[in-house]
Order: C-alpha cells, then structure tokens, then sequence
C-alpha cells in the first residue's frame, strides 16, 4: 500500500491545522490549567470539533459517523498533537468508541455511536488498577444479582475520568476468581456506588480515581459475554495506542521545529548557536529518528484500516519507538533551549510534560519492547 | 484504464516468465553465497561455472543485462512497467544477477545523463556486454570527508590531459580495464569548481595499482596512483570544470545503495539467530538485555525499511529523494555495525574464531568489515552535516 496519505487526508489535515491554531493554540491549555477549570477541557471547542465530524472519523455510517478510516484520523491526531489540544478525543473516541464498535451489540452501538459522534456524550476505559499499564491484570470483581449484576474494585488513572458520562470498566468473575477471563461492563458514571477523585496531571490533563462500591449493572450494560471481553479490550488499545502514537508524532515534530527555529535565531559568541556542527549532529539524528517514527505511524493506521492480523505487533513496535523518540526530541529541545526552555513563559516545556503522560498510557516503552518481544516468540 | 496497455504488460509478463523458465539454468536460481556467484565482466574475467556463463550471454544477448537502458547501447528499451515487470519475475524464481558491476549501476546511469552520444555508445555498451570492468577514482589521501578537496591534477596537453596524483580506497582497482575520476583541471578557483570527471584507461604503464589489507583481513580496496597518465579530452564527460556536480550525482546513488545493503544481505531474522545462539528460558531470550536490544534493532529496522518505502513513494508523488537519501546512508549503516555487533556478542567464544564459518558467513571478518559502512560513501559524520545544512536549513555561518 502507498505510504503517502491521499489528497481528501490531506485536505482534512490542512484544515485541522487551519482550526487548531486558531482556535487550540497552547495559550488555551496555559489557560484551562492556570484557571484551575474544574472540567479541564473546553466543551464549547468539543462541540465545535464534533460538528466538524471529528469525533465520528471512526464511526460507521450507519450509527450517524464519517468512517473516514484511520490514516485520515491519525492526520487530524497529528495536528492535535502539534497544539497539544486538552480533548477527550482519546478516551472516547479512540478507546470508548472502538469497545463499543468491536465489542457491543447492536442496541448498545445505537444506542452510544450516534451521540458520541455529535458530541453529547463522554466515555472513559476504566481499566488499570496497577502503578503502570497492566490491562490484562484485572482484580475489580462483578457478581451476579437477583435482577443483574454488582461491580466492585477500585480503578486508577482513568482518562477523563472526572467528565466522562458513561465508564467501560473491565471486570472478573467473582464466583470464579481462577478464571483468566475479563468482561467488560458500560456503566452510567452517575450510578450509586460510584466515587470519583479528580487528579490533576503533569500535562494539565484529566485523569481519575474512580472506586465502585457494589454498582448496580444490568444485562444490557454488559459488552460483549461474560468473560470474553478480553479480544475486545486488546482490539481497542491497539487501536489507543496507534492513534495515540499519531498525536506523539504531532507533538514531536512541532517540538523539533520549534527547536531548530530557535537554533537559527538564538546568538552567543557572536553567531547563531545554529552553525555549531555539535547542535546540527543532534539535530540531524533526531530528524533521522522522527523519520522513523513517521513511517510507523502511517503504516500501522494502514493496519487498522485493513484489518491486518499483525496489528498487535505493528501497535508495540510503534508506540515504543514512538514514545522514545518524543522522550528525547522533548529533552533535547529543553536543552536546546537553555535557560528559557526552563521557564513556564516559554511553551517548549508543555512538550515535555505531554510526553511523559503519553509515554505511560496504554503502555509505555519498556512495556511495549517486552510485548513485541512476546509477540515475534523470543 | 487503459486496456490494451494492460493487456500488452501481461504478455509481456507471460512471455518473461516463460523465457526465465526456459532460459534460466537451475544453479542460477539458488541463493547468492559469495562475491564470485555473480559475474561481474571485464577483460580478465572468468567464469565461476559453466551455467554462469550460459546465464550471462543468454541475457546479455536479450539485452537483459542493462534492461531499461536503449537497444543501441545494448540495452532492452524497457519502460518502467516492462521493467518492474522483469524484475518482479526474475524476483519470483530467485534467478541471480547475470552481470554486476559499478559500471551498470554507477557509470552507466551518469553517462546516460551526463556523457555524449560518442560516450554514450562506446561505453555503455561495452558495459552492457560485461567487456570492461569499471572503477571508482574518488577518495585521495587528504581527501577523505572533504572530497572536493581532491588534488590529483590533470594538465591541459593539447588533445589529451596529462593526470598525476594518487587515489585511495578504489575498490577493485587491481581488475580494473578503466577507472572513473574525479581530477582537478582548475587549482586557481574554489575547490569545488576547478574539479573535471574524466575516464581513464588503466592499461597504461603509467598507473599503478597497490591493494590495502584491512582489518578484517582481505579487502576489495586498493591504493592507484597515476604518473603523467594520458587521457584523450574525448574522454571528458559533461564539459571542464563540472564535475563536481556528477560527482553529487553519482554519490547520492551510492549512498542509497550502501544504505539498501542492510536489508539485501539480511537471509535470517535477528531474533531467530539470537534464539539459536542463546536459547529460550520460559519462551523469553534467556539474556534480558539481548533481548531487549534484538526488540529494538528489529523495530529500527523495520522502520528503516518502511522509512525508504515512505521517501519512495512520496518521490513519485513529487518529493524527490535529494539530500534524503543521506538519512538511509546513515541510518542503515550503524544499524549495520550494530547487528553485527549483536551477533558477535551473540556468537560468543567460537564467533571470535577468525575466518572460520560462522553464521552464513566469516562472523569475526565480517563484522569487521561493517566499520567501514560508516566511513564509506561520505562518513555518518559527513551524512549528519549533509542533513542539518540542505533539509534543516541550519546556518553554516
């Protein structure tokens, strides 16, 4: 397949740019953040990136979507990335409508695709309990009722948790702890039993503690069998993390070029610190490694779209690579920045705060070289 | 769509299979193991076996062996479909190369751009024909990373240049019939100006030619030195004084070629070596940080590869390749040292052995040998400033 992105992408990716530094420069996360906004995001831009079709780019025709497909998807990702746009993009769109997509029924998809896609409502993955990344590791337990169905654990570093209005949240079976097998419920974030404890990340983002205390699920809430949620939840983050890894690649490529304009402006010793060939090495290595980066980006969006079986490999190889390479293009661009890159005034530091949150959701680099490792048998 | 085109490609894709099939010895379809598996021409040249000269003429009478070059240089005249069309079929039944040599994929594409028609004709045919063996007369001892610096003088002498002055690292220089060279036919203006590319016989008394053992051992280099060599001003290619301008031409070509290198000569996976020569402990590598390394040279590897694809395709859709193709030159080669690398530390004791059989090859010399991919064809250093100066734009002063 051609590894260059056609021109409706193309023309969806110029608009994006068009919008987001209009309408998302980094000035409004300065803002969202110093403000202390309770919410953390912009609902007002939310909505207006809905009616431009983003937050359907993934869902069918059918259930009122663009299905635009990934690789278009991952050029609006890219531009988010470049203005590093506070959204719930990922945890509804790329997770939330991805679980309910590949894993719910048909009255489940009518009844979520149509209104995420317009905008009027937020979903969150309630999945990691563990310090770090560990989506298979399930110990929140469900036991069945006399009119359904009882949760109950406790959920950390959920995406948006603090907005979302509904949470998908992965379970075991408490009658038969032994079992490996996960099942995944989609629960109103207004239930009772459900308490919420808004954290407030390095990045400025959304993330929460979200504790259920015997939450009362129905038949209809379950997504998917019982204990078969497992295919389902992998699909999804493959899909998280690809799509993510197109908003890492946004972000370091806007932190890169931000780096070599200051080397062509900045002066000591009285020339451009930009003609020192130990700068240029660096920054000619970094652009060699975002080139790679590129490359794996587009080629795993191509996977999603056509279905490819290789799809969990082509996730791990890219968010790994992609997550170490936006770790140095962050550190270098501080570095390179000097003194100013250490004061909050200038911007290139917000980079580096995304990085590292990006770097650990849905997996960080370690996590990912073992998995990939896992997966080609060594 | 066109539908006669289509259906004039798919004759021409039976008729070359079939003729492949036909004409294509058996022997000729195995796996390439060593330099002397393919032919390479010249006036010295012999043949391995007797299937290897059957393959050769066969093609070389088909015009085969240059294929997309025009039948009067004795090329096929193939277009670009036909073209990838043969090299898609010759792929499928693994047939080798009938003919290799830096005269066809150095010189040649050069003199198509740049030569006239006299040049043109005389050599590019004999190139097709495997007649001559061509070398490379670039690098000099003070010109190493900064080539232009080159000071192997030719002296204007009425119809012909009198060239003095010594070459390096010229690789099969001791089998060369003629050499391709960069020499200074100006000293009075900026280096890179006062530089020519000239042709010159090698047959001559005036040159010689000294070989260079390297530090795996043997090597294809050599040392040339050239002693009042007379070379004919036919033999002048793209006017006085404008070499230098071939001469990034050809070096672009080289570098993505050097760069190709990596992936061509790759027969196993990395990890499947590592998995033969360090085992598995609970379907882990049984070395943590091997494996880790493995994961993330065979990452880098893709990416390399898929990044070349990417460049490819974005330069058929109007990006050309340009100074890009210094990223692939850097990039696949110190990913070439450090798979060899690897697989040293993975060979252990019996992988230092020198120049014994060692994982499909001499493990110890080889990897010796991949120190060089960084110095080769412009140093990474050089590739690094290739980069920052012409896609970053970064200032020189």
């Amino acid at each position: 397949m051609n590894l260059v992105i056609n021109e409706e992408q193309q023309m969806l990716k110029t608009s994006a740019k068009e919008f987001l530094k209009n309408r998302a420069p980094i000035e409004a996360l300065r803002k969202l953040r110093d403000s202390k906004d309770p919410k953390g995001y912009d609902p007002q831009l939310w909505k207006e990136m809905a009616e431009m079709g983003w937050a359907s780019l993934n869902i069918p025709e059918a259930y009122g979507g663009m299905d635009f497909g990934f690789v278009g998807f991952g050029q609006v990702l890219e531009e988010m990335g470049r203005t590093l746009v506070a959204s719930p993009m990922v945890s509804t769109c790329l997770v939330g409508t991805s679980i309910i997509n590949f894993g719910g029924n048909t009255m489940q998809k009518e009844n979520f695709l149509p209104r995420i896609a317009e905008g009027s409502i937020l979903l969150s993955l309630a999945s990691e309990e563990s310090n770090a990344h560990r989506p298979l590791k399930v110990s929140t337990q469900y036991s069945k009722t006399d009119d359904g169905y009882s949760i109950s654990g406790k959920k950390v570093f959920v995406l948006d948790g603090n907005v979302a209005d509904y949470f998908v949240v992965t379970t075991t079976d408490a009658s038969n702890a032994s079992a490996n097998g996960i099942t995944l419920f989609i629960v109103d974030a207004k239930s009772e039993g459900i308490t919420i404890e808004k954290k407030i990340m390095m990045d400025s983002r959304n993330a929460a503690i979200v504790t259920f205390d015997n939450v009362k699920a129905t038949e209809a809430d379950l997504i998917g069998e019982e204990g078969k949620g497992k295919k389902t939840l992998e699909k999804a983050l493959d899909i998280a993390r690809i799509g993510l890894s197109a908003e890492m690649l946004g972000s370091m490529q806007e932190a890169f070029d931000r780096t070599i304009s200051y080397l062509k402006e900045r002066k000591q010793f009285g020339v451009v610190i930009g003609t020192f060939q130990s700068l240029q090495h660096r920054a000619a290595q970094m652009y060699c490694e975002i080139q790679l980066c590129k490359s794996l980006v587009i080629k795993s969006l191509q996977a999603i779209d056509t279905d490819s079986p290789m799809l969990p490999y082509m996730a791990s190889m890219t968010k790994s690579k992609v997550g170490e390479v936006l770790q140095l293009i962050t550190n270098e661009g501080i570095q390179l920045f000097g003194g100013i890159g250490m004061t909050d005034d200038e911007e290139i530091g917000f980079f580096m705060k995304r990085a590292r949150v990006a770097q650990q959701t849905f997996g960080d680099y370690n996590y990912h070289l073992d998995r990939f490792a896992r997966l080609s048998g060594f | 769509m066109d539908t006669t085109i289509q259906t004039d490609l798919e004759v021409f894709r039976m008729e070359t299979k079939a003729w492949l099939e036909a004409n294509c010895p058996e022997s000729m379809r195995t796996p390439v193991k060593k330099f002397e598996d393919i032919y390479g021409g010249g006036s010295e040249a012999t043949f391995d076996n007797e299937d290897q000269k059957i393959w050769f003429e066969r093609m070389r009478d088909k015009g085969w062996t240059a294929p997309a070059w025009p039948t009067s240089y004795g090329g096929a005249g193939l277009n670009k479909a036909e073209h990838k069309v043969l090299k898609e079929e010759i792929k499928k039944l693994g047939c080798r190369s009938a003919l290799w040599s830096f005269g066809l994929t150095m010189l040649g594409p050069a003199l198509l751009e740049f030569g006239n028609e006299a040049q043109k004709l005389e050599h590019l045919t004999r190139i097709s024909r495997g007649e001559v063996w061509w070398c490379q007369g670039y690098s000099e001892p003070g010109a190493g990373s900064d080539l232009a610096d080159l000071q192997t003088r030719a002296v204007d002498n009425g119809d012909h240049f009198l060239v003095s002055g010594q070459k390096v690292w010229t690789s099969y220089a001791d089998k060369a019939d003629w050499c391709f060279c960069l020499v200074r036919t100006n000293p009075e203006v900026p280096k890179h100006h006062g530089i020519s590319f000239v042709l010159i016989n090698m047959r001559q008394p005036s040159v010689e030619v000294r070989p260079i053992k390297l530090i795996s051992g043997s090597s294809p280099f050599c040392e040339t030195f050239f002693d009042e060599t007379v070379v004919p001003k036919v033999n002048l290619v793209g006017g006085l004084n404008n070499g230098w301008t071939i001469a990034k031409y050809l070096l672009t070509h080289e570098r993505s070629m050097i760069g190709g290198i990596s992936e061509a000569g790759q027969q196993k996976l990395l990890s499947q070596i590592a998995i033969e020569m360090v085992g598995l402990e609970d379907g882990k590598l049984a070395d943590p940080v091997l494996r880790t390394e493995v994961a993330k040279w065979l990452i880098n590897g893709a990416g390399i590869k898929w990044s070349m694809e990417r460049m490819t395709d974005e330069a058929k859709a109007g990006a050309p390749i340009g100074a890009k193709s210094s990223f692939f030159k850097y990039y696949a080669t110190e990913l070439n040292k450090d798979k060899f690398e690897l697989m040293l530390s993975m060979g252990g004791f019996e992988g230092l052995q020198w120049g014994e059989d060692y994982l499909d090859g001499k493990l110890a010399r080889d990897m010796c040998r991949t120190k060089g991919n960084s110095i080769e064809g412009g140093t990474s250093e050089v590739q690094l400033n290739i980069i920052a100066k012409r896609i970053l734009n970064l200032p020189t002063k």
